[in-house]
């Protein structure tokens, strides 16, 4: 009885939350497309999801996402084609991959920029560090009195 | 009762807490030793009392106390009792307590092992370590009380997430706690060294240790974290550039770059300055991380305006702790003892260099977590910063890191040469591009990651032994002389070594499955047999179901097949848990050193057919192992002699002159 139950809950239940992300179905015969589809899937962002690619996720929109870029390969759109109609639908908040332009240079330049001004201060420290020869500075007259108050105390 | 008895600990340790923070520092100020003594003690009193708060919520949870809110919104006395012991932590209010026990627990750890410290330096940097724990105590008692009580009691908990129920994801949290929490004792030293106005070498050693413990931890949780998220999310992804890992990821940064400038402050005098500021920005990310995962301002800035008093009390004491410690270091940091001078081509060149690499990696992984919620409250853009950004946007920094490190870890302090450098490095530098090019010849898809990767793998790890050989077999030596020098060689040395082949572990496991993995979709019906990649087929025995002790399963019985013979069983499962009716993926792995084979089963289709996932994973191994290497190496780096205890200081004094 207990295995009808069981049997009775999986196919009702489980069956219908089997999904897998990629299904056998959804992938295109042409190697290429499919290969290119499995790129962008991976940069598009699944809506429902915390921080999941749509490549990555088992939601049902995921899946429709999967399908409408599958589909628009096979109809000969190029990538950033693609990538433009689903930012039409949806907003840039799929994209994985901000888009590089406007606002967003500032993300992209940040690190160049910082590295670039971290090495002229780095440049800069070092030459300085360089001719400093803090052991043969003579001692200040404080510190010749301390010295020799420290002398005659011994 | 329990419940009281925990609520009015941690009271209580809030007040130890309040007295450790103000009378010390108060007998440093006016020079009273007897104020100061009380430091060690109240650090004591807080550690055991929060402890006994800690164990108070525990019990609570072994009980399955349903009267405890906490208790019931994140238990089920169904739950195995190892997970009601991790359900501990498992929840807002219960990892903020833990928080807290670690935090006082280092501050018990200063006063234990600290004996050999400058009194005053001592008592000060109980006080400052005081100050943080009273901020979080406060935090919890006044946001977050772990212990609040539910009248009338439920009879049954509602806390039964399966994807919870397991072991890698419940015992990473505490050891990222750890290694957050100990990158506070490098931020109270930092700060009493600061006040007391002595910034020296003595500053930096002790420092060092501290650093190097969280460090491990960090490593070792980082590394669990991405374990778990390997084996148990479905397809093997094993890091997804989230804000929480980024949270972890940010302090490890911070905390390879302080291990290193604390390594020239101690050794050569230098950086002194630099790594003070270090320190106090080290902490400064621990807090930034708590603060992102505890508000869960990224996921959305809705959740935040949800329930905005704990992210606004977690940024307010970032702000108070950090703003004051880099006030502090404004007006301070002049006061730091000279430095030493040193070539522009010499050990601590090349450790600046690798400070600067391992900042910009941090801040642009900083902007990049944080981008999505300054361009919506700033340019009103709503939008996604995810893996491929940060791909792009962090990997040539990591790239260029490796890539010097042989040259800087092999460099003479003071003066250096870059041509007998290169020279001394040659052998290396010659392997490292021979396996590069074998890799691009052979390998059977065209990308770069893996033959850079692997070369800087080569590089890295051919630098090492190098390095060790010009040590141990100088010109013409007698082989007495070899295990003289074998013997001689600090364990600081072998930690470098190995936390450095670790890295190299790492980058080689990393690059190999980025660039190699291959993948096996298709529908399979029981009986199937067919070719997963060029020397693996896999064949589908059977499928059948099973009641496990809260959950129902369906199991894939598969044969791993190779040249004809098979070589092992896999049994992939999809369970069904209908308490909490979701379900989740069990994937079979095959782990092997040289490759994993990772098979998932999911959906039964009307022909009796399931969908199968196969994948081959080349050295995905290699990505934790290198984090235990490293941690390894850390390990042996922190148990050197200059560390131990019970040395003096006149003996460190005197092997600083005369080294």
């Amino acid at each position: 009885m207990r295995i009808v139950v069981n049997l009775v809950i999986y196919f009702i239940l489980i069956a219908p939350l089997g999904a897998l992300a990629v299904e056998p179905d959804e992938i295109l015969a042409d190697e290429e497309l499919e290969f290119r589809a499995r790129q962008i899937s991976q940069n598009l962002r699944c809506l429902v999801c915390q921080n999941e690619t749509i490549d990555e996720s088992n939601a049902p929109l995921a899946k429709d996402l999967r399908v409408i870029v599958r589909e628009q390969l096979n109809q000969g759109l190029s990538d950033s084609e693609i990538y433009q109609f689903i930012t039409d639908r949806y907003g840039e908040f799929v994209l994985l991959k901000p888009q590089i332009n406007g606002s967003n240079l500032i993300i992209y330049l940040a690190g160049p920029m910082m590295l670039v001004l971290a090495l002229l201060s780095a440049v800069i420290y070092v030459r300085r560090r360089q001719n400093t020869t803090n052991n043969d500075q003579p001692l200040t007259e404080n510190e010749k009195q301390r010295l020799n108050e420290l002398m005659r105390s011994d | 009762m329990i419940a009281e008895i925990g609520h009015f600990a941690l009271i209580l340790a809030a007040l130890c807490a309040i007295i450790q923070c103000v009378l010390p520092a108060i007998g440093v100020w006016k020079g009273w030793s007897n104020w100061m003594q009380l430091a060690p003690f109240a650090a004591t009193m807080q550690c055991f009392l929060t402890l006994v708060s800690f164990i108070s919520l525990t019990l609570a949870f072994v009980r399955s106390d349903f009267s405890v809110s906490l208790v019931y919104q994140n238990s089920h006395s169904a739950k195995p009792m190892i997970y009601k012991l991790t359900g501990v932590w498992g929840n807002h209010e219960g990892s903020m307590l833990l928080w807290v026990l670690v935090l006082s627990l280092f501050a018990y750890f200063i006063a234990l092992f600290g004996t050999k410290l400058p009194f005053r330096l001592k008592s000060l940097t109980l006080s400052v370590q005081a100050a943080i724990s009273s901020a979080f105590f406060a935090f919890i008692l006044l946001t977050s009380n772990p212990f609040e009580r539910l009248n009338p009691a439920p009879f049954e908990g509602t806390g039964l997430n399966p994807l919870l129920q397991d072991l890698g994801l419940a015992i990473h949290p505490p050891f990222l706690y750890m290694g957050y929490v100990g990158l506070s004792v490098s931020f109270s030293f930092a700060l009493a060294a600061l006040i007391l106005k002595r910034v020296d070498a003595a500053w930096a050693r002790w420092v060092r240790p501290w650093t190097l413990a969280s460090w491990i931890f960090l490593t070792i949780g980082i590394a669990l974290g991405s374990w778990w998220a390997y084996y148990e999310l479905g397809w093997g992804g094993w890091w997804f550039w989230d804000p929480v890992e980024n949270a972890s990821f940010m302090p490890w940064l911070f905390a390879s770059a302080l291990l290193h400038s604390a390594t020239v402050a101690e050794k050569r005098e230098s950086l002194k300055n630099w790594s003070v500021l270090l320190a106090i920005l080290a902490f400064s990310f621990s807090l930034i991380g708590t603060f992102l995962v505890r508000s869960g301002i990224i996921t959305s800035v809705h959740a935040f305006a949800n329930d905005p008093d704990r992210g606004l009390f977690i940024l307010l004491i970032l702000f108070v702790f950090s703003g004051g410690a880099l006030l502090l270091y404004a007006f301070r940091g002049n006061y730091i003892t000279p430095e030493n001078a040193f070539a522009p081509i010499s050990r601590e060149t090349a450790l600046i260099a690798n400070n600067i690499l391992l900042l910009v990696s941090a801040m642009v992984v900083f902007l990049g977590t944080f981008w999505p919620l300054l361009a919506e409250l700033i340019f009103d853009r709503s939008l996604s910063v995810g893996p491929p950004f940060f791909e792009i946007a962090v990997t040539p920094f990591l790239v260029a890191l490796a890539a010097i490190l042989p040259l800087g870890a092999s460099m003479p302090w003071k003066r250096g040469s870059a041509v007998s450098a290169l020279k001394q490095m040659r052998t290396a530098l010659f392997a490292a591009l021979i396996c590069g090019l074998i890799v691009l010849y052979f390998q059977q898809v065209s990308t770069w990651i893996a033959p850079i990767g692997l070369t800087l793998s080569v590089w890295i790890i051919g630098g090492v032994f190098t390095d060790i050989r010009n040590r141990i077999f100088p010109k013409s030596a007698s082989t007495s002389v070899i295990l003289h020098r074998l013997r001689g060689l600090p364990r600081s040395e072998w930690g470098k070594s190995f936390a450095h082949s670790g890295l190299a572990i790492t980058i080689a496991g990393i690059s190999s499955i980025t660039a190699w993995e291959t993948e096996d979709i298709r529908n399979a019906t029981p009986g199937d047999q067919y070719q997963i990649s060029s020397s693996y087929s896999l064949r589908f025995d059977q499928a059948r179901n099973e009641q496990g002790p809260n959950y129902i399963s369906t199991k894939g019985e598969f044969s791993l097949i190779r040249d004809n013979a098979p070589i092992q069983k896999l049994y992939p499962e999809r369970r069904f848990y209908p308490v909490s009716s979701t379900s989740t993926t069990e994937a079979a792995i095959d782990m092997g050193f040289f490759r994993d084979i990772y098979v998932v089963i999911g959906d039964i289709h009307s022909d009796d057919s399931f969908t199968v996932k196969a994948y081959v994973k080349p050295l995905a191994n290699w990505i934790w192992l290198g984090a235990l290497v490293m941690s390894f190496g850390g390990l042996l780096s922190l148990t050197d002699r200059r560390y131990r205890i019970g040395r003096s200081h006149r003996q460190m004094a005197a092997t600083q002159l005369s080294g």
